[in-house]
């Protein structure tokens, strides 16, 4: 069991990375662009004061390790997993420094 | 002033609103271009806000009737009776004031694309260098047969905030217990996907905790809809016996009324009288991008415009953008969620325009939180790309809620928490800060 779920999730790795790096063949989308998204759900600059968690002030390390294992099913989330996959290591390691140096 | 120096002037909400003196004294330096946005609701007041962010020395002018902007989210909620209207109106004053954009309260009635004006119903001519469209919907009157505006005093759509909301609200409280609610639901494509399967929740929710005896009956023109098996999971498990779906393959297909008998009509002559009916009719783009030649004619898609998957201009006429319910954005569904993520990129992509800039890859999202219960949530999420194949879900990512997630009942009041969290914090981004 425990495999067939760690090989479907390698596929689907496999899939948004190929989705993400066809998309990408160009310049790299920056940081600031990537996060657009974001703040839709933890609210402008990430100052969130409702029922989702605000996600401005913390460090780049932060934010992006918390991606990375949203990512990869190894912190449990309602939505951010389904989320973070959308996006390829790169792009949320450039997600993580826009929202680390401008979301205050 | 002439035209052309209007609007190549810079000026805030408050400059325009004053006299031509106190516009002297302010000093401030041209604007370099002057965008106009037709339409103050998810696309549209997002675009207006994030232009400014995106660079202050491009003038926005917001053309929108309203003063105060209700929601379609959360309004059934409203009908349901565990939210009040107040909660989900909001205005245009962080806008204006805080972002300087000005607010001409008025309907736009023409676009001229060759003298790029927008004609307003009071008759001011506006000139712009980009324009931006998201005006929503209009509802197909006639569609379905005897659906007319006057029918739907009698027979509530709720499809568009305000006074629709609160008929229904009414005609629900009205209702006595043992009493049928009936909605036609349309097919393909139309605005929020999930909105009538959240309304048939929250209405059985009403029923339940005050006129138990009731029933929904759900007459559909498709065969399948957005998060099928979770809602008929919670469906089944908060509300047993209380909802009946129909699908098109079994006649469920409405295609006329008899507003005064309350009766919908399938198409093949069933007849369902019910004491309150609810029919959300099919939709097309909204009369203004129509009417300027936005939306395909004819085909499969006639009445919803085609758009650049990149930049969301228009592909029948220039400088012109047409995003939210209006256009036809690929993968992305009608939401308010896809709207305010398409207004923080179409505003990306005029700014760069507009300052010699290339444009770049977007990547949109969309999140339809939907409540079964006011403890019960679901949600169906994508992040997207514009590829050559037009605006595509990233595989492998999004998706909906778990169907049997370890703690079921912590996951749906997780979600349903959210729900809230995430109108809290769109509506703030969009008008509130
Ligand atoms: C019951 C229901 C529940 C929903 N729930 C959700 C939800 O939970 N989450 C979600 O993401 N989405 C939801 N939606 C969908 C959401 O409401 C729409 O997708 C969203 O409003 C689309 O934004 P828009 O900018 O295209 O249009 P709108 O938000 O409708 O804004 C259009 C604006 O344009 C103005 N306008 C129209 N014509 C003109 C003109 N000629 N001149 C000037 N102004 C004009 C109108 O007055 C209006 O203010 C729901 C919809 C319904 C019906
Ligand atoms: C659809 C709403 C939504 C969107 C869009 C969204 N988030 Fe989240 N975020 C949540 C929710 C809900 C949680 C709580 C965890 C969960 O249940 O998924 C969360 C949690 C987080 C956390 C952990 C916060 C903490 O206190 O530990 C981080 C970091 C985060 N999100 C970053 C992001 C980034 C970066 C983006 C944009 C790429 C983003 N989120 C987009 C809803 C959203």
């Amino acid at each position: 069991m425990r495999s067939v779920i760690a090989t479907a999730a390698f596929v689907a790795s496999l899939l948004a990375g190929a989705a993400a790096a066809q998309a990408q063949q160009a310049a790299p989308i920056p940081g600031s662009v990537l996060a657009a998204t974001c703040s839709g759900c933890h609210g402008p600059a990430g100052r969130s004061v409702a029922e989702i968690p605000p996600i401005n002030g913390r460090t780049e390390q932060q934010l992006l390790s918390a991606m990375l294992d949203f990512k990869n099913d190894r912190r449990p989330a309602t939505v951010m997993n389904r989320h973070a996959k959308g996006f390829s290591d790169d792009e949320l390691a450039a997600i993580a420094r826009e929202i680390s140096a401008n979301w205050r | 002033m002439t035209r052309t120096k209007l609007t190549r002037r810079a000026f805030t909400g408050s400059l325009l609103a004053t006299s031509a003196l106190s516009a002297c004294a302010v000093q401030t330096a041209p604007a370099k271009a002057h965008v106009v946005v037709i339409g103050g609701g998810f696309g549209g007041a997002t675009a207006a806000k994030f232009i400014r962010l995106e660079d202050p020395g491009i003038a926005v002018t917001l053309i929108e009737p309203k003063s105060e902007f209700v929601t379609c989210p959360f309004s059934n909620y409203v009908i349901a009776g565990f939210k009040q209207i107040g909660e989900i109106t909001h205005n245009y004053n962080a806008l204006t004031g805080t972002h300087g954009v000005r607010h001409v309260r008025d309907i736009a009635v023409a676009i001229d694309p060759a003298t790029k004006t927008v004609r307003t119903g009071s008759g001011q001519s506006i000139r712009y260098d980009k324009l931006v469209v998201s005006p929503g919907i209009d509802i197909r009157w006639g569609a379905i047969e005897g659906y007319t505006e006057a029918a739907a005093e009698i027979l509530p759509h709720a499809w568009q905030g305000g006074a629709q909301t609160l008929l229904l609200r009414r005609q629900l409280e009205a209702m006595p217990d043992g009493g049928v609610v009936a909605l036609a639901l349309p097919g393909n494509p139309y605005r929020c996907p999930p909105g009538p399967y959240e309304r048939i929740s929250v209405i059985a929710h009403y029923l339940k905790t005050t006129k138990p005896r009731s029933k929904i009956l759900a007459l559909d023109a498709k065969d399948a809809f957005s998060k099928q098996p979770l809602f008929q999971d919670g469906w089944n498990a908060l509300y047993p016996g209380m909802i009946e779906w129909v699908p098109l393959n079994k006649d469920g297909r409405i295609t006329q009324v008899i507003a005064n008998e309350r009766t919908l009509v399938s198409e093949f002559g069933q007849r369902h009288r019910a004491a309150v009916v609810n029919v959300v009719p099919p939709q097309f783009a909204s009369k203004i991008a129509r009417d300027a030649g936005l939306a395909n004619p004819d085909g499969g898609s006639a009445g919803w415009c085609p758009v650049d998957p990149i930049t969301f201009e228009s592909t029948r006429i220039k400088d012109i953008h047409v995003i939210g319910d209006a256009s036809i954005a690929g993968a992305m569904p009608k939401s308010g969620f896809a709207a305010n993520s398409q207004g923080k990129f179409v505003a990306k992509a005029i700014a760069a325009a507009l300052n010699g800039r290339p444009a770049f890859a977007p990547v949109y999202a969309n999140t339809c939180y939907s409540l079964l219960a006011p403890d019960y949530g679901i949600s169906v999420a994508d992040i997207y790309r514009a590829t050559p194949q037009g605006i595509v879900a990233v595989q492998g990512a999004g998706g909906v809620s778990p169907r049997t997630p370890a703690d079921a009942a912590q996951f749906r009041h997780l979600e349903a928490t959210y729900t809230r969290g995430w109108y809290s914090s769109a509506t703030r981004e969009i008008w509130g800060t």
